[in-house]
């Protein structure tokens, strides 16, 4: 439904078939995707760790979303933090590993810089392939069954639904910039066109909002959104909930393993 | 300006959790409090749609580019309904494009929108009695203040979190600067723009003005 969400691609292949991830009850993937996040956060151990990423790399095979571009976007992340990681080994006071101009960097440092990335990366794949497969009004839905407030759930929905909607209007307000000889540069006028780009799409943003306001209240909208989707929970939902269990026991299990061998 | 998982200690994380969820709260209560409890909400969602996109724009720099912010706006515009729009925003984000983390939200929440509601706290009603002119340069030191407040927000979880950030976190606000530039030049072009052709925008969500439409011009008010 939404192309700045969801990659077309995605969106298509979960069309066509239905995947054991997307039979999932929504709420227990979110669920699921939070404990484990949990759990993974709390971990240190490096090698706990990587066995961390390495069950959000056996899930993407149960989930139909392109691998390649799912792994490009966890990797995208790293980019960000590649610089403030790079860093820690010599900021991190121990054991001198290797130096770099002169700088020593220790051993500790790029232990836990490689342990954070480690972290980052293992919690954003298995959100990716829990929580990122669904529908964007799925997770709402989802949300609303989980006892989140009305009003944050309609947040998210409509917000869900008019993201295409002001992405069209900006790439339209873009072409006739285009038209009309802009060019993306750095200089003050660049600057000052893109605010007033923006505030032409918070003006245009609130009339839609007023018309649809109105289209809302002709409607008779009381303010609750029937949600027609019946969750339930069935037999598969408690087989993959009980592996989720087993999987977080483990790694808590591995981890004091760890700690207390050495 | 995301802080990614597993970076922070325990103590920041659960602190700065627990202050988004009351900045939710307040901004949920700001939003839900009406005569029919939904007057707000398409404005609030269409809005924060917009502040979605306009952090998908790249602008120029130097040789780069950065994405747009624009929480010192969404501040002025949105009120303490900012916590709650900029939250679908980040929520959207870490589920779909993988930006984030799990149990950092929170903490990105507040280092994002805590400058945005106070930027707006204080700019609002001094834009508000302002000519489109001086409008445009308050929302600049707006817009530019918001960036730098939560520049230091993200640079203090990581000191909090250990003294070995300490370069990283100045490395964060450093970077920043020419962000914090561009971004208060983008404001203040918007601002002007507001000012301008519907200065009713400051007002609608944030302070729960009635729109004038037809049928209230009318008398069918609702």
């Amino acid at each position: 439904m939404t192309s700045v969400l969801t990659s077309e691609e995605a969106s298509e292949a979960q069309s066509k078939t239905s995947c054991f991830v997307s039979r999932l009850d929504p709420r227990l993937r979110l669920v699921s995707a939070g404990i484990f996040a949990l759990v993974t956060v709390s971990l240190s151990h490096l090698a706990v760790l990587c066995f961390a990423l390495g069950i959000g790399l056996l899930l993407l095979p149960f989930v139909h979303m392109p691998i390649w571009s799912t792994l490009r976007r966890m990797v995208a992340m790293d980019s960000f933090f590649v610089f403030m990681l790079a860093i820690l080994p010599f900021t991190t006071a121990g054991d001198v590993a290797f130096t770099v101009f002169g700088f020593p960097g220790s051993w500790q440092g790029l232990e836990k810089g490689f342990e954070i990335a480690l972290k980052a990366n293992a919690i954003v794949l298995v959100l990716l392939v829990l929580v990122g497969s669904m529908e964007p009004t799925t997770l709402g839905h989802a949300l609303a069954k989980l006892r989140v407030p009305a009003a944050f759930v309609h947040l998210l929905l409509f917000t869900v639904r008019y993201i295409d909607v002001i992405h069209d209007e900006y790439r339209r307000l873009r072409i006739a910039m285009k038209m009309r000889g802009f060019r993306s540069t750095q200089s003050f006028h660049c600057y000052r066109s893109f605010g007033y780009l923006i505030g032409m799409l918070l003006i245009r943003a609130l009339e839609r909002s007023e018309r649809i306001l109105q289209a809302m209240k002709c409607r008779g909208f009381t303010g609750q959104f029937p949600l027609l989707d019946h969750l339930k929970l069935e037999n598969r939902d408690y087989g993959f909930a009980v592996v989720v269990g087993l999987v977080c026991g483990l790694l808590i299990a591995l981890e004091g393993f760890h700690v207390t061998g050495g | 300006m995301h802080i990614m998982d597993g970076a922070l200690s325990q103590e920041v994380i659960i602190i700065g959790s627990a202050c988004a969820v009351a900045g939710l709260g307040w901004g949920l209560y700001k939003l839900g409090t009406d005569q029919h409890g939904l007057e707000k909400i398409p404005a609030a969602a269409v809005l924060s749609a917009t502040f979605f996109v306009a952090s998908l724009i790249h602008v120029p720099i130097g040789v780069s580019s950065v994405h747009l912010i624009m929480n010192g706006l969404a501040g002025l515009v949105l009120g303490a309904v900012a916590f709650p729009a900029l939250f679908v925003g980040l929520l959207l984000q870490a589920v779909f494009f993988g930006f984030g983390g799990v149990t950092v939200l929170g903490i990105n929440l507040m280092n994002i929108a805590l400058p945005a509601v106070l930027v707006g706290m204080a700019f609002r009603p001094l834009i508000l009695k302002a000519s489109p002119k001086k409008a445009a340069f308050l929302g600049g030191v707006a817009g530019a203040l918001a960036i730098a407040l939560t520049t230091l927000c993200v640079a203090l979880c990581l000191l909090l979190s250990g003294e070995a950030f300490f370069v990283a976190a100045q490395l964060v606000f450093v970077s920043h600067i020419p962000v914090m530039v561009i971004e208060g030049l983008v404001s203040a072009a918007a601002l002007y723009l507001i000012c301008k052709v519907k200065p009713e925008l400051l007002q609608t969500v944030s302070h729960g003005k009635t729109v004038q439409t037809p049928l209230n011009n009318l008398g069918l008010k609702s």
